[in-house]
């Protein structure tokens, strides 16, 4: 019964959303205030709809209804309730109900902070978002209902696949969805400025806290899911560009462009179509990587069960929202007005050269993850494009934008000169590099590597220091006014620069400096990494509620002073055929220690692997500070500031009313 | 099969060289006794005859691909074919012989499918040289464009009018701004 | 703006279109079947232990001067079960004779598989290191060879082989290669 209830909810969700994506639109062009008027609450009845439908899948998981064919192939009897909750999205068909979910919380989301937008411009927009919601349902409803019986209904589920029960899995999905979904607000955004006809610098100051937030969403997801990877999968990896990671990574580059571009358009009325464009790119980005992941058309140790039929909807479902979208930007963006002259050297232009920059970026990481599909389809050859391809050329072409980072804030808008530029920053380069070419030994062992990743670290944080003390100097006032006088945004913007530089001074040290011994030891036995000593005290056994386990105990000491116990695990879990490793991390500000248990030999003894790396967390760490710089520049005063002045100065078409 | 065994009897996977390590190593390391180990424990042994190798193994197993996986380095993977391509790995690196003839042995059998780092032939030109030609147009159109745009006439001067006006309005901005 | 300024404003969608194209030809792909390097080449040299009798050895090189069929197979691989009726049934037919590679097995379980289900090789090669499967770039048993007179590899199969595959495929180039 609610398995159905849940079925029919996203039915009329459908008939709604369907509504919502027409009428609103074709009230906006005609002036129709009434037809207007219903994208909010057309907009809210969508989102409470999916909320309900959401609410019987849960049910559904909570009450072990193995009648359902999703919780019977994703659930046991004995998965801890969070775990149940988590396996909502642990397969195809609930991850596509998250993502319709969260397409609504958004949806929500602008319904109710869009008081001072034109009506005009947020029925365009919520009408876009419904049009994206109809495809999604539809593909749903005919493809990958996740409300599906099973009849007769299974005796016990076949459990949630082991790896999924983590914390990890509560939290990285739904923060990954929040960003790559919320980049169809720009998108809205977008697309309503292309229709209305008033893409302007106000457009661009209404467009940029939603990217933002987005932005921060995503940056936040892909760090979780990174996070996790890590200590889950046993082997101390963080990062494979495996195509689904690299599916929600040219999102974010795209997005970390739009951001950029934006933030032109609202202060110099510049870059317009660019910032549509990139708009557009983003949520593209995002819809292929939703298709990558289910279409059987790439391997991937992520990749959802597959089927061509589901890919043909997709793809189709893609044509008509990318190619609308681009063919809409073809056709109107050559009337857009081109906004003020800028010189060769100038902000602008840097920041230009910054959308270039990760644009390519974008492309090539499509680029190679593509490739392969490419060849075969060609009857060419079949290849394989991996870590050892993607490492290098994505060092090339982020190094100069890296470089550019330090220069960028300094330059002035419109006009700026080099010379001037460099005369400020030439103690941060001189610092940065003469730095960079000793710290290295810091670490026992110079690396060319290290030195260059670290030069560019410290250049980007010397660069944005000279930049924030360039700015205070010119304040008056004593220095904590003068502080607190600068604009959040601004010190957002620091945050999330510097945060890069702690991603990238973590990237490279752990990349030159880590070490791994993989050894087999037996009671008593020692293992020296590093400055470490690890000593195996032997393995207790276990069960919990649905796996039984083998921990290991290491004692750790660092100059024959103690410094720790270990505990990795072997777990195997009652419905699963292979058993999962469990690594146990002992984390530090500049070191992680990280053991994982291989496989018992004979009666006493475990292959052991032991890792030590340096400085591992800065890459989290610094991903961290630019969420932290995205929520600085969310909290800034303007955004807080009323609407009601601006909101009377539009009337129902969104034309501007000047004050008589 | 539902798995309940004892890890003993998981333990009993075919494993190739380890056991053997294992066998030969630990009885003569136990014989020879530790030096200055404290009593009783002794100082792991590294898995493989040779530790180097061992490491040289691993190097370049994490970039060639596990044919049985969904996209896994042969580092990393426990399919029973990784298992059987790093013994035969580890075999051909006592023997002497370089990576490039590793990287042949396998390409010869299993095609360029087997590495990761793609090899440069005339079908990969495009992906090697794509991005950094991606980057150097891009760029070299934005400066063009630039360039154009900006050798386009000067509007001029701004009048003592706007001048006046623009004033005014920076001034009322201030007031809001306080 | 000149005439045909308006063309760069179409560039994405363009990009997007052969993108597109490109996706849909791969929906009816394969992304993890490995086509093999081997064809057209020398069948790789082996020299293995008879399955049936330790103390026979079967050679490659006395398969010259025939057409001759390799199928890789083991006790406990699933999908070897589905193609066996279809080989035992053309090994009946006598057009080729097959060659079986006992991949990564034990002698008992697979001759007790044999038995079982019927036996269509003139004999097999014991594998069971698996050393020659990866000579033959064997990675998902059942896969299936077939070599001419002189040794080279002319096709090759992965997964089972089916009737329709017999009957399309391999019975015709059975037949050139023979004339």
């Amino acid at each position: 019964m609610i398995a159905e209830l849940g079925h029919f909810s996203l039915m009329v969700a459908l008939a709604v959303a369907l509504v919502l994506g027409t009428l609103p639109i074709v009230g906006a062009a005609r002036g129709n205030v009434a037809w207007m008027d219903l994208a909010r609450p057309a907009a809210r009845a969508v989102f409470v709809l999916v909320v309900f439908s959401s609410a019987c899948l849960v049910a559904s998981f909570v009450r072990d209804d193995f009648s359902v064919v999703y919780v019977a192939t994703n659930s046991t009897r004995a998965l801890p309730l969070r775990y149940k909750l988590a396996a909502f999205w642990g397969g195809h068909e609930g991850s596509m109900l998250l993502w319709v979910l969260i397409l609504s919380v958004w949806m929500f989301a602008v319904s109710v902070f869009s008081r001072h937008l034109p009506k005009a411009m947020v029925a365009r927009i919520l009408a876009v978002m419904g049009l994206v919601a109809v495809g999604f349902l539809l593909f749903i409803l005919l493809t990958s209902s996740p409300f599906e019986r099973l009849i007769p209904a299974a005796e016990e589920g076949r459990d949630l696949n082991p790896l999924l029960q983590d914390p990890g899995m509560v939290a990285h999905p739904p923060m990954l969805y929040m960003g790559y979904v919320g980049f169809s607000v720009a998108f809205a955004f977008a697309i309503g400025a292309l229709l209305g006809g008033n893409l302007d610098a106000t457009w661009a100051r209404w467009s940029r806290p939603w990217t933002t937030v987005a932005w921060s969403f995503l940056t936040l997801g892909i760090c979780l899911g990174s996070a996790w990877a890590y200590y889950t999968l046993g082997w101390g990896g963080w990062w494979f560009w495996d195509p689904v990671e690299n599916a929600s990574f040219m999102p974010w580059l795209a997005g970390t462009a739009l951001m950029h571009s934006l933030a032109v358009t609202e202060k110099r009325g510049g870059f317009k179509n660019w910032t549509v464009l990139l708009a557009i790119f983003a949520f593209s980005l995002s819809l292929l990587g939703t298709f990558l992941v289910r279409s059987g058309v790439l391997t991937s140790v992520h990749s959802f069960a597959s089927d061509p039929r589901r890919g043909v909807f997709i793809l189709l479902f893609l044509g008509v929202v990318i190619g609308g979208s681009l063919s809409l930007f073809a056709w109107r963006a050559p009337k857009v007005g081109l906004g003020e002259r800028f010189g060769l050297v100038s902000r602008e232009t840097m920041l230009l050269m910054n959308n270039v920059l990760f644009l390519a970026a974008a492309g090539s990481v499509l680029l190679g993850t593509l490739f392969p599909l490419c060849l075969d389809a060609l009857g060419l050859s079949k290849i394989s494009v991996g870590p050892p391809y993607f490492d290098v050329v994505f060092v090339v072409m982020m190094t100069p934008a890296l470089f550019l980072m330090g220069i960028g804030p300094l330059a002035r808008w419109k006009q700026a000169e080099l010379p001037q530029i460099a005369q400020r920053l030439k103690w941060a380069f001189g610092v940065s590099i003469l730095t960079a070419l000793v710290l290295p030994l810091a670490m026992g062992r110079w690396s060319g590597l290290a030195a260059f990743g670290l030069c560019l670290a410290l250049w980007i944080f010397a660069a944005t220091m000279v930049n924030l003390w360039a700015r205070v100097r010119s304040l008056p006032g004593d220095l904590p006014s003068r502080l607190r006088g600068l604009p959040l945004g601004y010190y957002g913007m620091l945050c999330a620069h510097v945060g890069v530089a702690v991603f990238v001074t973590g990237v490279t040290l752990v990349k030159s400096y880590q070490t791994e011994k993989d050894v087999q030891m037996d009671v008593g036995d020692t293992v020296a990494i590093g400055p470490y000593t690890f000593q195996f005290n032997g393995i207790t056994e276990g069960n919990k509620e649905n796996y039984v386990f083998a921990k290991g105990n290491f004692a750790v000491t660092r100059d024959g002073k103690p410094a720790g116990t270990m505990e990795p695990e072997k777990r195997q879990f009652l419905a699963q055929q292979e058993p999962m490793t469990k690594a146990d991390i002992n984390r530090g500000l500049t070191r992680d220690l990280y053991v994982s248990l291989g496989e018992s030999v004979g009666k006493t003894a475990w292959t052991v692997r032991v890792y030590y790396k340096p400085f591992v967390d800065w890459i989290w760490a610094g991903c961290l500070v630019m969420v932290l710089g995205g929520i600085l520049a969310l909290s800034d005063r303007r955004y807080r500031r009323s609407r009601a002045s601006e909101s009377s100065a539009y009337d129902a078409t969104g034309t501007v009313v000047l004050p008589a | 099969m539902r798995s309940r065994l004892p890890w003993s009897l998981l333990a009993q996977v075919k494993r190739v060289t380890t056991r053997w390590a294992a066998r030969v190593a630990l009885p003569v390391a136990l014989a020879l006794g530790a030096v200055s180990v404290p009593a009783g424990a002794k100082e792991a042994i590294e898995i493989g005859e040779n530790p180097v190798q061992e490491r040289h193994m691993m190097d370049l197993a994490s970039e060639l691909r596990c044919l049985q996986c969904q996209n896994q380095t042969l580092a990393e993977s426990n399919a029973p074919l990784a298992v059987d391509l790093r013994q035969q790995i580890r075999e051909m690196i006592a023997k002497g012989q370089s990576d490039e003839q590793i990287k042949q042995y396998l390409v010869a059998r299993y095609g360029d499918f087997v590495l990761y780092r793609p090899p440069l032939k005339a079908d990969t030109f495009l992906l090697w040289f794509g991005p950094p030609m991606l980057m150097v147009v891009g760029l070299a159109s934005l400066y063009l464009v630039l360039k154009r745009r900006n050798r386009r006439a000067d509007p001029g001067p701004i009048t003592t009018d706007q001048h006046e006006r623009a004033r005014q309005l920076l001034a009322g901005d201030e007031e809001n701004q306080a | 703006m000149t005439r045909f300024a308006f063309v760069r404003y179409l560039l994405p969608l363009a990009v997007f279109a052969v993108i597109a194209a490109f996706l849909y030809k791969g929906l009816w792909m394969d992304p993890r079947e490995i086509p093999s390097p081997l064809i057209g080449k020398p069948a790789p040299d082996f020299d293995l232990q008879a399955l049936e009798d330790p103390t026979r050895r079967i050679d490659r090189k006395d398969m010259l001067g025939k057409v001759w069929m390799l199928n890789a197979w083991a006790s406990w691989c699933v999908a070897c079960r589905d193609e066996h009726p279809v080989l035992v049934e053309f090994s009946h037919t006598g057009l080729v004779p097959i060659i079986g590679l006992n991949y990564k097995d034990t002698r008992r379980e697979g001759m007790k598989w044999l038995t079982e289900f019927g036996n269509p090789y003139q004999t097999s090669g014991f594998d069971d290191s698996g050393r020659v499967g990866i000579d033959y770039g064997v990675y998902a048993v059942p896969e299936t060879f077939l070599i001419d007179k002189q040794g080279v590899v002319r096709f090759k199969q992965i997964g089972p082989v089916t009737p329709d595959l017999l009957r399309n495929k391999l019975i015709p180039l059975i037949g050139r290669l023979n004339a």
